[in-house]
């Protein structure tokens, strides 16, 4: 239960956009025959997060496309062994990233959907954390811990993409695992099957669709990575996206960047089309599913020690590198004070990029939710036209920052608009990597609000905007706070599109420390450990926050009245 | 003072759901409408309130047509039958709604609120939140809501279905009771004959709205 009220549960977690028919499923023909009436009187409000999309989004990708589809850039690149060694290496460190995530992240998600033991749910907020870390974080976490010799090489950068992603897999296919009908695992056991041959025959094979989907989003997020393979990969290790990055900032060659911003952008559309086919493909039929979880207790001391092994491993999995952090703050240069550097970061210039990150997580903030709640009405509003604007919005989620940077950065540097060292640059491209979190917060409840409330609300005399303003607003309360949340966290850690767009006085936390960690000096280091504490800390604090908003308004008291059956996990993901 | 729904046709999915149907209630009258489901009395309590655009047909009020008019201008209530009470809102807060939509000043609308709960017997409830109501109380509170605004005429749509046996028979009795001592005028939709005599001045079937018509 505690899974899906989370509110990284609600954006990591399944998502199915067919719940707002499926509410419905039972209630009366008038009902339906009203639903079938309503008027678009909504879709006028598509208009503005559309404009908002449409230049700052799309502007910038025909601008880029244009340029890196001019000939003479593209035949360079293609003809070009080093790019084409990158595009290999972007490739196969994702597709083994990603398969090492699956494999260690299956067992401790079925562990924590099936097992009751204590410290279950501290254990299931924990290993959520590496998520939502700003990849700089983990970057430098992973360079604090690791052996010297391991540094900028090619593990590290696989070690830390598996350490983050693992929580989707465990969010993903222990959601399912946990509305899976445990009558089938007993089932399995009167046949003779054991524990773990059941898990091998019967629970992995059903769970097919919801690993196979969590597992494309890992890709997505390892093929794209950029502060990780920043960081820990040094300079000879580029994926796509730092050499798109290196050729724009440093040898200023954009039109070889624009190239390689289109070849990513159709590497990452191709790959996600063959996956959507084959996971078509590979879904199950229907899977008897219950809506509440079933948890047992581990019956043999073999089967104890097992969970309890997987539980101080997975705690350890996700801690230790934190805590190495953490420590690492406190080694600085200067001996019997071990506060240096945290001293010097409220005394330095880089405190002046807390408030940097402070003024443009508000602006992003401000901008991704207002886009994503009128995205989200205009949507739920009219479900065709809807449908285009949700796709359109999460376009730039798939197309990486890197490259939302980069389109911004070569659209807007010239008139009609010129921004060029405009602070407004950064909340704007935060915004379009944050809104569709919001939209994904705000769109289910606001679906799983009952016409017939609505009717009620007119009929006792309220008109559209009022309906609007005391019926909708409150309902939605929560999910806009959890919405904005995740815009405030997303907007501290951004780095892809920041280190793109930003001007003297708008270095941001993230940018400070790849700054520092560019001129390795022990104190150096202590103070980007200790600038990443912090931000750390605040992303932690918000996201607790959002765990813990009283729900009374929450998606599940609203319908609990009305049980209806859960969906099969990952083959209802919309990518 | 007469309502009156003069030819309402709905089609949906190319299915008539109503035919060219009349209904007409006097002031102060409670009309029983009774009829197997799908037989469409709901859909047409919901093209009286306005909630659904029939195909052909005029809702008056007099000499008042209110077929071009939003729901929240018909001054028309409506007991749903799955009471939708507002989840973010308490007792109170549900019954004084249409009263706050009219801009009524809150002093009279906490003095109304504590009238309609003492009508509906539950004085003191006003603080509860709707969560913790039983299925009988919930009813009450989506009567008492719907009485608030004091409408033209207030439509119940199977406002007692899905309630067990023995609470049901005693809301009827209330109910009954109840909508005599406002005097509202009330169209009461169900598909139990026994609690449609009990309720009501006058017993229609569906069938009997599409003989009404003068040239069939």
């Amino acid at each position: 239960m505690d899974e899906d009220r989370s509110a990284i549960g609600s954006v990591v977690g399944p998502v199915s956009p067919a719940t707002a028919s499926e509410a419905k499923a039972a209630d009366t023909e008038a009902a339906a025959i009203t639903r079938s009436q309503r008027h678009a009187a909504t879709l006028w409000i598509a208009v503005v997060p559309t404009i908002f999309l449409a230049v700052f989004f799309g502007w910038p990708l025909v601008t880029m496309l244009h340029r890196g589809l001019a000939w003479s850039a593209f035949s360079s690149v293609l003809g070009d062994s080093g790019i084409r060694s990158v595009v290999w290496f972007t490739a196969w460190q994702a597709v083994v990233s990603t398969v090492a995530t699956v494999v260690l992240g299956v067992w401790p998600a079925y562990v924590l959907a099936r097992y009751r033991f204590t410290g279950r749910r501290v254990l299931g907020a924990l290993l959520a954390v590496p998520f939502v870390l700003p990849t700089v974080v983990v970057g430098l976490a992973f360079l604090a811990l690791l052996p010297d010799t391991w540094r900028r090489s090619v593990p590290a950068i696989l070690v830390a993409h598996v350490w983050m992603n693992v929580a989707v897999i465990v969010r993903t296919v222990g959601s399912f695992v946990s509305q899976l009908d445990p009558g089938l695992e007993d089932a399995a056991a009167t046949l003779g099957a054991s524990r773990w041959k059941t898990l091998r025959h019967v629970v992995l094979p059903l769970a097919k669709g919801a690993i196979l989907g969590s597992a494309a989003i890992v890709f997505l997020f390892c093929f794209t990575s950029f502060g990780i393979v920043r960081i820990l990969g040094g300079p000879a290790h580029p994926t796509l996206e730092v050499e798109i990055w290196r050729r724009t900032t440093q040898s200023l060659d954009l039109s070889t960047a624009a190239a390689l911003s289109v070849i990513q952008l159709v590497l990452i559309l191709g790959a996600l089309s063959i996956w959507t086919w084959r996971q078509r493909r590979a879904a199950n039929g229907p899977v008897s599913m219950r809506t509440k979880t079933a948890f047992r207790t581990a019956s043999s001391p073999a089967e104890s020690l097992a969970v309890a092994v997987t539980a101080v491993v997975a705690a350890a999995f996700v801690l230790v590198p934190v805590g190495r952090l953490v420590a690492q703050s406190m080694q600085s240069s200067r001996p019997g004070n071990p506060l240096a550097a945290w001293q010097a970061i409220v005394h330095s210039d880089l405190g002046a990029s807390l408030w940097a990150s402070a003024r443009i997580a508000a602006g992003a903030v401000l901008v991704a939710t207002v886009m994503g709640a009128l995205a989200s009405i205009a949507i739920a509003g009219n479900p065709r036209a809807g449908a285009l604007l949700d796709a359109g919005l999460m376009l730039p989620l798939g197309t990486s920052a890197v490259t939302i940077g980069f389109g911004l950065l070569i659209t807007f540097d010239h008139s009609p608009i010129d921004l060029r060292g405009s602070w407004v640059m950064l909340p704007l491209g935060h915004a379009l990597v944050a809104a569709p979190f919001v939209v994904r917060a705000v769109l289910p409840t606001l679906r799983g609000i009952d016409p017939d409330l609505r009717h009620a609300a007119s009929t006792l005399g309220a008109g559209p905007w009022q309906v609007w303003r005391n019926v909708d607003l409150p309902v939605l309360r929560r999910a806009l706070i959890v919405g904005a949340g995740f815009a405030a966290a997303i907007s501290l850690g951004e780095f892809g599109a920041s280190s793109f767009l930003a001007r003297s006085g708008t270095e941001t936390v993230p940018l400070a420390i790849a700054r520092l960690l560019g001129r390795p000096s022990k104190l150096n280091l202590a103070e980007a450990s200790a600038l990443a504490t912090v931000l750390m800390v605040v992303i932690v604090v918000i996201l607790l926050v959002l765990d813990r908003q009283p729900g009374a308004m929450g998606q599940s008291d609203f319908h609990r009245r009305r049980a209806r059956p859960s969906r099969l996990a990952g083959t209802e993901r919309s990518r | 003072m007469t309502l009156r729904a003069i030819g309402i046709t709905v089609r949906f999915d190319q299915r008539l759901i109503l035919d060219d149907v009349d209904l007409s209630v006097d002031d102060g009258e409670i009309v029983a409408l009774l009829g197997p489901s799908g037989s469409g009395k709901s859909t047409l309590l919901r093209v009286i309130a306005g909630l659904l655009r029939s195909e052909s047909g005029m809702i008056r009020w007099d000499e008042q047509d209110l077929t071009a008019l939003p729901p929240h201008r018909r001054q028309i209530g409506l007991v749903f039958q799955d009471e939708q009470l507002f989840p973010h809102l308490d007792v109170a807060g549900n019954i004084g709604f249409g009263l706050r939509m009219a801009h009524v000043p809150r002093r009279r609308i906490a003095e109304r609120t504590d009238e309609l709960l003492h009508l509906v017997q539950l004085e003191g409830f006003g603080h509860r939140s709707i969560h913790e109501l039983s299925g009988g109380e919930a009813k009450r509170v989506a009567l008492a809501r719907a009485l608030a605004p004091s409408p033209r005429v207030l439509l119940l749509d199977e406002p007692l279905t899905g309630l067990d046996r023995e609470l049901h028979d005693q809301l009827v009795v209330e109910l009954a009771a109840i909508l005599r001592s406002v005097g509202t005028t009330a169209v009461h939709v169900t598909h139990d004959v026994d609690e449609a005599k009990a309720m009501a001045d006058r017993v229609l079937t569906m069938a009997d709205l599409c003989r009404e018509r003068p040239s069939a």
